[in-house]
Formats: structure tokens, C-alpha cells, sequence
């Protein structure tokens, strides 16, 4: 039995940290000298207010959710995989180039195509971190930090020398040919009869994302592979001496975490971009930690987590253009307070909460 | 005034006394208005139960809890102890069951440690180096002051504990389960330690859980049930069998009652068996035994002198040379089919030794655990993608009521349940499977007494059915009651075998202790 009910331990406790994270926020805009329910309401407004917001929340969401189900995965192996960075950029890149080299009739056959081509890109640069986790013992949270670089190196290279269009100076491929273009949210809009802003970057990726957070409760919770992760998470000695293999669960752990930030490319490249730019994944590999730590590693965690921090992203930018005093550094500041609050600063919420519990449980004995 | 008026009637002013404590945890009602009367210069015993509440008092009379209501009076004296500073200034020394020891100080740094005289530590140094000359002298008590901590024998290591608390003068000595890790000849040493300390007017406070010693050194004793204190006798004027009765609150059978083993055809031979450690540390050095079907063999020994390891690798976890053969097929000791899955799959189960860390996910439900490292069992596979978790928390909680796991619910937490429980979760997936070979490692460590008992019926019964039983404890009553044939382990060898009608623990202590006996 917990110590807290199970809705204050999944609700009350990331509400309390946000509202606490959104109170410090509203002080360092009032210190800059800006109305802090303004900057809020605009931030709601800009990120909620209309179609063309809510299309690009979403779209952030649909790129957290696969870098926070990343993590999430591995950590119920306790394993801390910090590489979704670089994960994702390379998944983007196997996106690239099965969009770009393969002539695709449909997008209906290039998306499996580019989904296993996300996955397996992603999933390969897990591979070299958890094979030295596994076998050598080198920590997964090093490792995975130095092969973001790695990753973000390679794809500097072959940006500007092997895959940039010729004649131009930019340092991005071509635009991908039109069979590989997926379908937008305006697009799937008007297939029903409805309006959706036709410039906002949500695609058909969303719902992937969603079967995604789907696929990872049913293997966590309903089948075998799950439990053994789970049960390596929890004690490794255990997990020895019921015959669970720790290198092999580490290296599938991991290869799963690589190909689900692997995914992500879908969504930045092949669905808003459609091309390969630097840096196509803008740090949502880094938000997809803060998005598994405030989701408590739970798929329905990630999934709200997820659109919270999408709406912050886009709230944020609307900020940043409305209210020239708040600059983006300090849009950063506030997704770093949040990131505080609910990631790391969670005992601090959660230890007077559960003495709170246990004396109204006494009282009402 | 209260102290003039006693010593004013003539009768001793008590060391300690306690009046209506009481604790909470939460919910849980640890300590329930306890009153306890220590009288100076005596020995007095507190037994009970895992979880009776023993610790959590001598912790409020330590300073490291508070109590919620209660007062404390040290020699007649109210007190008010808030924390174990307080209670060194009141004259109280505590011998923790883990040693509190810095293993690379000596053991005079470790003696001074936190009661250094001043800045300088020369000037303390050679102070505690004269006080425990004379401390030795008087109660056999001899360690060498200049050895490192680390290099001290388990009994040596307790010898320093009691020597840091007689070097900050206390007068009253609170020892926990102090005999656990010791041999025999180690515990009679000990007892003769603190015959000598009494002797010289301290208070001793020995909590414990083995009856054999509270009526070989006790004066007095209390027993303490579900938080509460529910006598205080004269250890001359009671018995082994009505202290258990008192602890457990019913009739408890103290000897296990057992037919003679019928053994059968050999199930495990082992040869030469070789293990070694991570840092290079042989830990089996060639062990050879046989086991048959339908007996226990019982692996005496001190903790730490191989018994672990000789578990671990007959299960699986950690690799060894040599040769081990089960009904006649050897088993791989190292590569591939060497681990827990393979194991199983020859029938060989497994209990551990450390429940906690082994045997049980402490975080998973019952039904979860009930399935660990049997999770392949194709019977609790819905399809080629899902576990059938209907299944498996039906027969997860038929189980715990065929071995009467408190309570039978299987949506708890493995944590949720006390120790006595999480072990007849253990032996219920280890034992329900009707194994070919049971490897089983202290059944009954933390394990409440009424809980010893059914454990023990258990093991017998599944002998009894066939199975080959390979018993190692710490515990020398329980080698002695169950086994069939007993083999004694020291220093990663074996050093004789024995039939325990044929033997008496004076002569497997001194097998323990490395002594060998005729050649076995």
C-alpha cells in the first residue's frame, strides 16, 4: 500500500509542483517588469487559443511524447538513457534518406518504410552505449551523453558534404518528393469536413505517437519481456537469480529506447521539415527526460506531460513575439522551472503531502 | 526525591525504568504503553518476535525515536533523551547488531572516535590504550589495540562495540541480537564477557529471539507481543516451552517431529566444486558431498565461510569449476546454461538466503513474485505476445492459502507483507513445483516463531515426498533438528560430515571454528 492515494500521487503531486514552478515563473516576469497573469494568459491563449496553436502544441507533444517514452522505457530498467538527442537526429536521418532515395509511390508505403527506418537508426546508436553498459560496465549516462555529440557530429558531416543539395548553401537536403509528404492536420481536417490552420506542422505522426504510448503500456504491463524489464529495474541480483539475463535485457532495453527516440524523426522530418535540416530535433531529446520524470515513467504520464510541455513550448514563443521584455532566454528560464519543479524537486511536495495524508487517515480513524 | 525514598526503604533504585511508552509509525502502533523495570547489576533479557516492537524500544531508549507518550527514569532519575548523545551522557551503551565500526581505523582510532579528549589525538590515543589494557585484563575483553578493524574476526569486532561503550563509562549496556553472527565458542565467550561486566554492578539489556540463551544467562526476562509487554518474569522461575507460548500467544512445538529420512537414488553429486570471487578470493575450495533423494543435508557453518556461495552456484547465479551432476547429468557451471532458467528447468529450486534482495521483488505484487523465474511457465502465457495475469493471480492466490500466507491477498506489495510472510511466499513458488532438489539458505532468518514451525513442516514434508534437500543455516538448532545428515563448512572446505543423532554442538562448534575433528 502507498502512502498516498493513488490520484494524489499521479495528479495532486505534478499539479502542486506546476502551479509552483508557474508562481516562481510569474515572479521573474513581474521582476522583469511584465504583467505576470498577462504572460499567462497569452501563453494559454497562444498555445490553446486557436487551431494554428493547438497545431503546434501538438506537434511539440508528438516529439516529446516518443523522446519521453525513450526514457521512460529504459528507466524501467533502470537504466538512464540521457541519448535521445542524438537518437532522435539519427533516427531524422534514416527518415531522410529511405524519403529521399526511394521513389514512394504513396505516403501509406513510405510511412512503414520510414517508421522502421526511424526505429533502426535510433535503436543502432543505442546499441554501442548499451553494449558497454552490459559488457564493460561503462556508465549508460556517460556514454549516451558523449554519443549525442557523436551523433550531432556525423550528421554535421554528411550535411554538408554528402547530402546537401547541389548549388544551394544551406546546409539540408533536398525537399523529400511528394509520395513521401504525410498528411497534416489540415489535410485530415478537411477529409471529415473540418478547418485546421494549414500552417501549423501537426501531422498525421500525432496518432503514431499515441499507438506508441499504447504499444509501451502493453509491453511494460502485459508481457513477458516487460516484466522481465521491470524486474531487472527493480534488483538486478534478483533478477540473476531467477535467470534473466542482464546483458541481453540491458541491450533490448535499450534498442527499444533508441528506436522509440528514433521515431521522432517522423514527426520533424518527414512531417513538418520534409527535408533533412541541422539540428532537427531542438532539444527535445533533453525535454523527453523531464517529460518521463514528471509522467512517473507511465505511458499516460508521458502522453500528458508531453502536451504540457508542448503548450509551454508554443505559449512560450507566442510570449517571446507578443512581449518584446520577455526574450527567449527567459522563455528558457520558465521551461526550466517547470523542469525543476516537477522533475527534480518532487520530495519536496511529496514528503509534507504524505505526513499530511497519514494525519487526516489518523484522524478519521 | 523519588531515588531518596527508595534508597530511604531499603530497596535498590532500578537502572531503568520505563513508564507507558508508547510509539506510532503511521498507522502501525509499534509500542503500546510499555512499562519496563531494569534493576542495576542484573542481566535482563527482552525476547519477541520480528516486529514485536524490542528495537523500536531500545531505539527510543537510545535517542534515536521519540516516544509519543511515556517517561524514561535512569537511575531513578526523570530523563529526557533526544538523542544518542544524550544517552551516552546518561551512561547507556548500545552493541548494534551491525557493527558501527570504521573498517580501515584501528581499533584504538575506533575506540576514541567521537570521544577524543581534544584537537590532538596522541593524548587520547594513550589514554584508551591504558584503559583497554586494564578493561581486557578484567573482562577478558583482549583485542589488539593497533590491529585494523577490518582484519578482526565478527567476534572480535563485537568486543571493540562493548569496549567503545565502556570507554564513554556506560554503565548500562543495551546488546541487539548480539549472538547472530557468532559461533558457539564465540557466544560462550561473550557470555562470560557480561557475566564479568555484571559482576562488576553494570546493566546489561540482551535482546534476542533464541530462547537457549536467555535461559543460560539471563536474570530476568520480558516478553514483548504486538507492541505490547506481556510479562516479566524470573528466568529461574519459567520455562523454554512457556516463554514461546507467552511470545507467540499460543502452544508452539519447539521440537520438530520427523520420521526417519528413507533416502533414495543419488540426485546431486558434487565434485571438487571451485568457486572464486570477483577480486580473485576462492571461497569453495573443492567441496565433494552426495545428496539423495528423500534427505536433507545440512550445511553448518559461521556466515561467510563458503555456504553462500555453494548455494549460489548449485543455483545458478554465480560460476564455479569442478563437476556437479544432477541424476547423473552434469550441469554446466559456467557459459552457457549456467544460470537460474537452466536450473529450473532440471528441477532444481531454489530458496535464497537474503529474501529480500533475491528472492522477491520488494516492489511487485504477490502474484507477480509468485511467478518469478518461473515466468516462462508456458501456462501463464495467454498468447505468443501476453501474459495471462488472470491465471497467474489465480494460482498466485491459490498458492498462498495452500501455505498460509497472512494475509492471502495477492494484489499487495511483496514489501507490504511481514518477513515470516515474504518467505512462505518464497518457499510456495519454490516448493508447489514438487523440485527434484530443493536448495534452501536460512529458512527461518527474520521469521517469526508460529512461521518457524510451519516452514519447518513444510521442508519435511516435501523430503518426505521425495525431493533432496540441501539445507544451510546459521542457525545450529535448526541444522540439528532437521537434518538428516549434517556436513560442516569452514574457510570454503567441508570439515567433516555428521549424523546429528551421533553428535552435540560443542563438537560441530569446534568443526565450525576450523578445528578438525577424526577424519569424516
Amino acid at each position: 500500500m502507498g502512502r498516498l492515494p493513488k490520484w494524489a500521487d499521479v495528479a495532486l503531486i505534478p499539479l502542486i509542483n506546476l502551479a509552483l514552478a508557474l508562481i516562481v515563473s510569474g515572479l521573474v516576469v513581474l521582476y522583469i517588469g511584465e504583467n505576470p497573469i498577462e504572460a499567462v494568459a497569452i501563453m494559454v491563449n497562444g498555445a490553446i487559443g486557436s487551431t494554428y496553436g493547438w497545431g503546434y502544441t501538438l506537434y511539440y507533444a508528438t516529439n516529446f511524447i516518443f523522446t519521453g517514452l525513450a526514457v521512460a522505457v529504459a528507466f524501467h530498467a533502470r537504466l538512464f538513457n540521457i541519448g535521445g538527442e542524438g537518437q532522435a537526429g539519427l533516427g531524422g536521418l534514416g527518415v531522410a534518406l529511405v524519403c529521399l532515395f526511394i521513389p514512394w509511390p504513396h505516403w501509406t508505403l513510405a510511412l512503414p518504410a520510414a517508421i522502421l527506418a526511424g526505429a533502426l537508426f535510433g535503436a543502432a546508436l543505442a546499441a554501442v552505449p548499451a553494449w558497454l553498459q552490459a559488457k564493460r560496465g561503462s556508465h549508460i549516462v556517460i556514454t549516451t551523453i558523449m554519443f549525442n555529440f557523436i551523433a550531432s557530429a556525423l550528421l554535421v558531416y554528411l550535411l554538408v558534404n554528402v547530402l546537401k543539395k547541389p548549388g544551394q548553401m544551406s546546409p539540408e537536403t533536398a525537399r523529400f518528393p511528394e509520395g513521401a509528404r504525410l498528411p497534416s492536420a489540415h489535410d485530415m481536417a478537411s477529409w471529415v469536413g473540418l478547418d485546421f490552420s494549414k500552417s501549423a506542422p501537426l501531422n498525421i505522426t500525432f496518432f503514431i505517437a499515441i499507438l506508441a504510448c499504447v504499444a509501451v503500456w502493453f509491453l511494460i504491463w502485459r508481457t513477458r519481456l516487460g516484466y522481465q524489464i521491470r524486474a531487472f529495474g527493480h534488483s538486478e541480483p534478483a533478477a540473476v537469480y531467477a535467470g534473466i539475463n542482464p546483458v541481453k535485457i540491458t541491450m533490448v532495453t535499450m534498442l527499444i529506447s533508441g528506436a522509440l527516440a528514433g521515431l521522432m524523426g517522423i514527426n520533424s522530418v518527414m512531417g513538418e521539415a520534409e527535408r533533412l535540416v541541422i539540428d532537427s530535433v531542438q532539444g527535445a531529446g533533453f525535454v523527453g527526460i523531464a517529460v518521463a520524470l514528471m509522467g512517473r515513467s507511465h505511458p499516460a504520464g508521458v502522453f500528458l506531460a508531453a502536451l504540457l510541455f508542448g503548450m509551454l513550448y508554443q505559449g512560450g514563443g507566442e510570449l517571446e513575439f507578443e512581449k518584446p521584455a520577455v526574450s527567449r532566454e527567459m522563455i528558457l528560464v520558465i521551461q526550466g522551472l517547470v523542469i525543476l519543479f516537477t522533475g527534480a524537486l518532487d520530495n519536496m511536495v511529496r514528503m509534507p503531502l504524505e505526513g499530511l495524508f497519514l494525519r487526516l487517515r489518523g484522524g478519521a480513524r | 526525591m523519588q531515588a531518596e525514598q527508595a534508597e530511604a526503604s531499603g530497596r535498590p533504585v532500578p537502572a531503568i525504568e520505563l513508564r507507558g511508552i508508547s510509539k506510532a509509525f503511521g498507522p502501525v502502533q509499534a509500542n503500546r504503553d510499555i512499562s519496563l523495570t531494569v534493576m542495576p547489576g542484573t542481566i535482563h533479557g527482552i525476547i519477541g518476535e520480528n516486529g514485536a516492537g524490542k528495537s523500536t524500544l531500545m531505539s527510543i531508549l537510545y535517542g534515536f525515536y521519540r516516544a509519543d507518550a511515556g517517561e524514561i527514569f535512569i537511575r531513578g532519575r526523570k530523563t529526557e533523551i533526544h538523542s544518542s548523545l544524550d544517552a551516552i551522557r546518561a551512561g547507556i551503551g548500545m552493541v548494534f547488531q551491525h557493527f558501527k565500526l570504521v573498517p580501515n581505523f584501528t581499533v584504538l582510532e575506533n575506540v576514541i572516535l567521537g570521544a577524543e579528549d581534544g584537537p590532538l589525538l596522541r593524548p587520547s590515543l594513550a589514554k584508551a590504550r591504558g584503559l583497554l589494557r586494564q578493561l581486557a585484563e578484567e573482562y577478558e575483553l583482549q583485542v589488539d589495540p593497533d590491529a585494523l578493524v577490518e582484519e578482526l574476526s565478527v567476534g572480535h569486532q563485537q568486543r571493540v562495540e562493548i569496549l567503545k561503550a565502556l570507554y564513554r563509562e556506560a554503565d548500562i549496556l543495551i546488546l541487539d541480537e548480539p549472538t547472530g553472527v557468532l559461533t558457539p565458542a564465540e557466544a560462550d565467550h561473550l557470555f562470560r564477557i557480561l557475566k564479568g561486566l555484571k559482576e562488576q554492578g553494570k546493566t546489561i539489556i540482551l535482546i534476542t529471539h533464541k530462547l537457549r540463551e536467555i535461559m543460560a544467562i539471563t536474570d530476568t526476562v520480558s516478553v514483548m507481543r504486538r507492541g505490547e509487554m506481556v510479562a516479566t518474569v524470573q528466568t529461574a522461575e519459567t520455562t523454554p516451552e512457556q516463554l514461546a507460548e507467552l511470545m507467540v500467544g499460543r502452544k508452539v512445538l519447539l521440537r520438530v517431529e520427523k520420521t526417519p529420512a528413507r533416502p533414495g537414488e543419488v540426485v546431486l553429486e558434487v565434485e571438487n566444486l571451485r568457486v572464486t570471487d570477483e577480486d580473485g578470493v576462492e571461497r569453495l575450495k573443492g567441496i565433494t558431498f552426495e545428496l539423495r533423494a528423500g534427505e536433507i543435508l545440512g550445511i553448518a557453518g559461521v556466515a561467510g565461510n563458503g555456504q553462500s556461495e555453494l548455494l549460489e552456484v548449485l543455483g545458478g547465479i554465480t560460476k564455479g569449476e569442478g563437476e556437479v551432476r544432477l541424476a547423473g547429468v552434469p550441469l554446466a557451471l559456467s557459459g552457457k546454461g549456467a544460470d537460474g532458467q537452466s536450473r529450473r528447468a532440471f528441477g532444481i529450486a531454489h530458496v535464497p538466503e537474503d529474501r529480500q534482495k533475491l528472492g522477491l521483488i520488494m516492489d511487485f505484487f504477490a502474484w507477480e513474485n509468485m511467478i518469478f523465474g518461473y515466468h516462462h511457465d508456458p501456462a501463464y502465457q495467454k498468447n505468443a505476445l501476453m501474459m495471462d495475469n488472470t491465471a497467474i493471480r489465480r494460482d498466485a492466490e491459490e498458492k498462498m492459502h495452500r501455505y498460509d500466507v497472512r494475509p492471502p491477498n495477492a494484489a499487495l506489495q511483496a514489501k507490504a507483507f511481514s518477513g515470516g510472510n515474504q518467505q512462505k511466499i518464497v518457499l510456495a513458488r519454490e516448493m508447489s513445483r514438487k523440485p527434484a532438489l530443493l536448495l534452501v539458505g536460512q529458512p527461518t532468518r527474520g521469521v517469526d516463531i508460529g512461521a518457524i514451525e510451519f516452514i519447518h513442516q513444510q521442508i519435511i514434508a516435501l523430503r518426505d515426498q521425495g525431493a533432496a534437500i540441501l539445507l544451510v543455516s546459521v542457525e545450529l538448532d535448526e541444522i540439528m533438528s532437521l537434518s538428516d545428515r549434517i556436513a560442516v563448512m569452514f574457510d570454503g572446505r567441508i570439515m567433516g560430515e555428521r549424523l546429528p543423532g551421533e553428535t552435540d554442538e560443542r563438537e560441530l562448534g569446534l568443526l565450525m571454528a576450523g578445528v578438525a575433528g577424526e577424519a569424516a
